[in-house]
């Protein structure tokens, strides 16, 4: 079979070739399509059966005509074959070389759907990269085998976030870095030169493999171009003990590339004409990151999503938020006031920070610090709207300072320069500057000793000095623990 | 023996005579397993658990004769299943840091000894009837294992093996049925999973199941025995708050179910519990868990089947008089995984792409809820406990909407309180409990007469706060009396002392009932002072900004559970420092009259 070719489709549609009266075709199947002026198309067996067979055509099936159509069954699974040799070149998304250069040669070929890992095999990933980045590090931080998406918009600057995180990346005290795997999926012309140019100018280039779907390439290819490239991480991560940082962009091409094909197949629709099965079809790629347990190397996923609409509840960021360790908000109203990078916090959050920060790696007081920010900021914002509705004047003392210090938080914590390398000292300090613009007894999320140690309000008027003078000096003396760790000790 | 007639994903027609609906059938060169789900004339659908990948049409199929059943006896506790009861840590060691298809491996250890104790009261010749328990073995440090008799099975005891080591496939008791057949018993048995396990009766529940979380224990309370419901949008805390009950309930037995979430989150159970000590036992709350991992990269089918598994585990060590926590993360990835299936076999969606059903499945789940006497006699009970995820987080939509109408306790999480980290982010709006009535009794007896009052009081403070909050949001904070600001204050209070609770936090992860009380009562005293010494004309910022509210945000992080007199000290100076601005402002006021 795998040598024979068949001409018996009898229908084409969208991407979709069926073929009738081929009997005994596996599941999965890879296909290689020829056309009638020779031109070869790959394709995939998603549907079989004693008479039908459906041929996914990730090429499409323009202009293709049925008559004068052959199909050859390869017999086996989508595969992508392995080498070191795979940094620092340039493939599409079944695997092909881009750059103009022969394709890899190896033994090693893996079928490019991956098989579930074992999550008893797995291992709990816990050490804090550092990216340079405040809103990141300080408030959301990132764990070397965590999935963590950046939700953006149209025309914001998710790229040059991405890139930026890329270039920055780094294990504290550690020299060896990432080796990046780079998929991109329906992006433009421009984007691709961006982050090649970027790759390049940092010198990071001969540690990056790619893996390029543009904008005008065919769309369907986009299904299977996330797995390729997880594929090659896979093998760089746990056959070759590499650190992988795993920018995939943009997921939203993808998932519409799922919709056409559920669509055409005639898959019930579950919301916004997604499958029901997005969820999981996701779920397949995202999870793929992580770390396992005695190998070296991990996977670090930085997916990025364009929000249709700018809309979170979107299937495509809603379902991708249910799936991965967290998530990176960009603001088109942060991003419309110059800020850089616009990330809003609120919606922000990193799950995996919680083991990755603090005491041993980063520092003692982060995790206090974080959730307070958090807190105050929140606040802070609900001032801010009640001045946009009484007017700032009419905003008592305490929500004029709230009012200060989320314009301060924007302005200093949030934004940064591209090329501002921040360390998580340097954000953690930054912190508890804007922290001292607000009176100690709003910072109920941290202790009295990170209060004695970092905090600095100095602003405090005659009256409300003369009332604490008194009160504090009588609670002074009394024993009450501030580090609830020391306290558990007591017990 | 029969063939494929067509793969569509997970869905598998095979030419078959004479299979029923709910048999296991075996397909392919690789075995792969699955179940008949509908029958057509001499074909029938089969769902198969693993990818079909690969699978060609022609290939065999073959009937295995019985529905999806999971084996019971010792050795779960400890244990990570994936959705069909495979064990997960045999099968790595098997096949690699990958699932690979087709391994047919045993759920329990076919070499492990175990010491077994004959029940002594059982004489040879006595009748022994289903549920009836014949023997233990210590299965952990924590927990004995009751061995029963199949409740599908009774009869004349012919046989009963002395104490001793036996393996779980040896036998260890004969006994006669009515119709004269002899049937072994072993240490464990089979059962179908779709099949609740019989009981004798249902009673009702009356204890509270303690999580250790006051925003749940005190103000939104689960009983044993009762069925709750966490729903929220992502990242809201779902997980969070099923992790922290399955560490802290005062149940002896916990159940994990993964169903449809994430590998490291099962991993960080894994990881964590040996290490952690259950405060009733005392002991590692590894020995009292097992865990059921179907993560959302796995197949999709075995999700399904995954709830089933576990909650016909959690059944079993109900029927040996244990209570039994089952928390599934997420249901709605189950109704999902259901929605799938029915999708692949064209039956007609009515919502959102669900299947007819959905509602009817739903509720046969958590009816499996519930306090009982066994069998044998005893009490013991399975609370249930699953997250929802709607999309976009619109509880309008079909899972939410029909878990909501099921469960007796739900606790909302909102997506306002998770962005400003107010956690456990339960909202006090949404969230019900149908059992406070009950509980109260409880709390009264145990704890303080005057709990339901103090809850009823908390509650009320907070809806008057959100209202007056919303009058704010109209005119400005001008438009309110000091009364109303003191309020606001007192609601701003009682969220971060009490509600507010970090499970991160080594301190104040776990509340006990009387931690839970003492917090609740000091907030509503300095509340009660505060409104009281308005009256003398002390302006609300100077009482908002006393030391003593700072104090009293931070106190659940600085005394522990068995520091209640600690924290009972707070009394004092909460009057201490009242009377002093009494004092004072009395003679403010009597100098400028
Ligand atoms: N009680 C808590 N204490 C401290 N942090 C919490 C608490 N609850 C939630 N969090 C924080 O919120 C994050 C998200 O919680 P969680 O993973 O439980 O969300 P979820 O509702 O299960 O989301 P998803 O539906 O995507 O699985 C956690 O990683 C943690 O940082
Ligand atoms: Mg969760």
């Amino acid at each position: 079979m795998k040598e024979k070719e068949y001409r018996m489709a009898t229908a084409a549609r969208g991407a979709l070739l069926f073929m009738q009266g081929i009997p005994g075709v596996p599941l999965g199947d890879r296909v290689v399509v020829r056309d009638h002026r020779g031109r070869k198309r790959n394709g995939q067996v998603i549907l079989t059966s004693d008479e039908t067979v459906l041929v996914q055509v990730f090429e499409g099936t323009d202009d293709l005509d049925l008559e004068r159509t052959w199909v050859r069954f390869l017999e086996e699974p989508f595969t992508l074959p392995l080498s070191p040799d795979m940094l620092g070149r340039v493939f599409n998304g079944v695997g092909q070389p881009k750059d103009g250069r022969p394709p890899i040669i190896s033994a090693l070929k893996r079928n490019v759907n991956g098989a579930p890992v074992n999550p008893s095999a797995r291992s709990y990933p816990r050490e804090f990269i550092q990216t340079g980045i405040s809103t990141i590090d300080g408030l959301n931080s990132l764990v070397r085998g965590q999935k963590l998406p950046i939700f953006s918009g149209s025309g914001l600057p998710h790229n040059r976030l991405a890139a930026q995180i890329v270039r920055q990346a780094k294990l504290l005290g550690e020299a060896a870095n990432f080796v990046v795997v780079f998929a991109a999926m329906g992006v433009s012309h421009t984007d691709a030169r961006f982050f090649e140019e970027d790759f390049e100018s940092s010198g990071v280039l001969g540690n990056v493999v790619m893996f390029i779907n543009l904008a005008d390439d065919p769309p369907m290819e986009r299904l299977i171009l996330p797995r390729t490239a997880l594929t090659a991480a896979e093998y760089l991560a746990f056959d070759l003990d590499r650190h992988v940082l795993a920018v995939v962009t943009d997921m939203t091409h993808y998932a519409e590339a799922l919709r056409e094909v559920a669509t055409a197949k005639g898959d019930v629709p579950a919301r916004k004409g997604y499958p029901g099965y997005l969820y999981s079809d996701l779920a397949e790629i995202y999870e793929r990151a992580g770390r396992i347990h005695d190998r070296h190397g991990s996977i670090t996923m930085v997916p990025v999503l364009s929000m249709p609409s700018d809309d979170i509840t979107h299937p495509i960021p809603d379902l991708t938020g249910y799936i991965t360790e967290g998530q990176i908000v960009l603001s088109r109203e942060l991003h419309n006031q110059g800020a850089y990078p616009p990330v809003t916090v609120p919606p922000s959050l990193s799950r995996l920070m919680k083991d990755g920060i603090g005491k041993d790696d980063t520092r003692e007081d982060h995790p206090r610090v974080a959730s307070q920010l958090y807190a105050s900021y929140a606040r802070a914002l609900e001032a801010r709207n009640l001045a946009s509705i009484i007017g700032a004047e009419e905003l008592s003392e305490r929500d004029r300072l709230y009012l200060a210090f989320a314009d301060a938080f924007e302005k200093r914590f949030v934004t940064q320069g591209e090329q501002e390398d921040r360390s998580i000292v340097e954000t953690l300090d930054l912190a508890w500057e804007l922290l001292s613009l607000l009176p100690p007894e709003t910072l109920g999320r941290v202790t009295e000793a990170d209060l004695k140690k970092y905090h600095n309000w100095e602003v405090v008027s005659a009256e409300r000095a003369n009332w604490y003078g008194r009160t504090s000096e009588d609670s002074a003396d009394e024993e009450h623990p501030a580090d609830p760790q020391a306290a558990g000790r007591v017990s | 023996m029969g063939n494929i007639v067509q793969i569509n994903g997970p869905i598998v027609t095979v030419r078959l005579q004479g299979v029923h609906n709910g048999e296991q059938v075996r397909v392919g060169r690789l075995g792969l397993v699955g179940e008949v789900i509908s029958l057509d004339g001499n074909q029938a659908q089969v769902q198969v658990y693993e990818s079909t990948e690969s699978l060609s049409p022609g290939e065999s199929a073959q009937a295995l004769g019985h529905p999806l059943s999971v084996e019971l006896g010792p050795g779960l506790l400890g244990q990570i299943f994936d959705g069909v009861q495979r064990p997960l840590k045999a099968i790595r060691l098997q096949s690699g840091d990958q699932i690979a298809r087709g391994l047919e491996l045993p759920a329990l250890d076919r070499e492990q000894v175990w010491q077994f104790e004959p029940a002594s009261a059982l004489d040879i010749g006595t009748h022994v009837g289903g549920g009836t328990i014949i023997g233990t073995v210590q299965e952990t440090e924590t927990v004995v294992h009751r061995i029963l008799v199949p409740p599908a099975q009774s009869g004349e005891l012919l046989e009963h093996a002395p104490a001793g080591d036996y393996t779980v496939d040896q036998v260890i008791a004969r006994i006669r049925n009515s119709i004269g057949h002899v049937h072994k018993l072993k240490l464990f048995h089979r059962w179908p999973v779709r099949r609740p396990r019989p009981y004798r009766a249902r009673d009702h529940a009356a204890v509270p199941l303690m999580t250790g979380q006051r925003i749940l224990d005190t103000f939104f309370p689960l009983l044993k025995g009762g069925t709750g419901a966490v729903p929220g949008p992502f990242g809201a805390g779902k997980t969070i708050v099923q992790q922290q009950i399955a560490r802290w309930a005062n149940a002896d037995i916990v159940l994990y179910v993964g169903c449809g979430e994430r590998g490291n989150e099962l991993v960080e159970v894994l990881e964590s519990f040996p290490k952690l000590t259950d405060p009733h036992s005392g002991r590692s709350l590894m020995e009292r868990t097992l865990l059921v991992a179907n993560t959302s990269n796995m197949p999709v089918v075995a999700r399904e089947a995954s709830i089933y598994v576990g909650v016909t585990i959690a059944e079993y060590y109900r029927d040996q008089g244990y209570d039994v926590v089952m928390v599934a993360d997420s249901t709605s990835r189950w109704a999902e995984a259901l929605r799938e299936v029915a999708g692949r076999l064209g039956q007609m969606p009515v919502e959102e792409g669900y299947p007819a059903y959905l509602a009817s499945r739903l509720s046969a789940f958590y009816e499996r809820a519930g306090s009982v006497q066994t069998l044998a006699g005893n009490r013991g009970s399975v609370s249930l406990i699953g997250a929802v995820s709607p999309p976009g987080g619109d509880f309008s939509e079909p899972v939410t909407s029909h878990t909501k109408e099921m469960v007796r306790t739900f606790w909302a999480l909102t997506k306002e309180l998770a962005d400003a980290r107010h956690y456990p982010a339960v909202g006090w709006n949404d969230s019900f409990s149908g059992y406070v009535e009950t509980a109260a009794k409880w709390w009264a007896e145990h704890v303080d007469p005057a709990w339901a009052q103090r809850r009823a009081e908390a509650l009320a403070l907070l809806a008057e706060a959100d209202e007056l909050a919303r009058i704010v949001n109209l005119v400005g904070p001008e438009a309110l009396s000091p009364a109303q600001r003191w309020v606001l204050e007192g609601a701003g209070l009682l969220k971060e002392a009490v509600l507010q609770q970090s499970a991160l936090d080594k301190v104040d992860s776990y509340a006990s009932p009387r931690k839970q009380f003492i917090l609740l009562d000091l907030a509503l005293k300095i509340y009660h002072e505060g409104k009281d010494i308005l009256e003398l004309e002390v302006p609300v910022d100077h009482i908002a900004q006393l030391p003593l509210l700072a104090k009293m945000r931070r106190i659940k992080s600085v005394y522990s559970s068995d520091q209640t007199e600690e924290l009972r000290k707070l009394d004092q100076e909460i009057h201490e420092t009242f009377d002093r601005i009494r004092i004072e402002y009395a003679g403010v006021k009597e100098q400028t009259a």
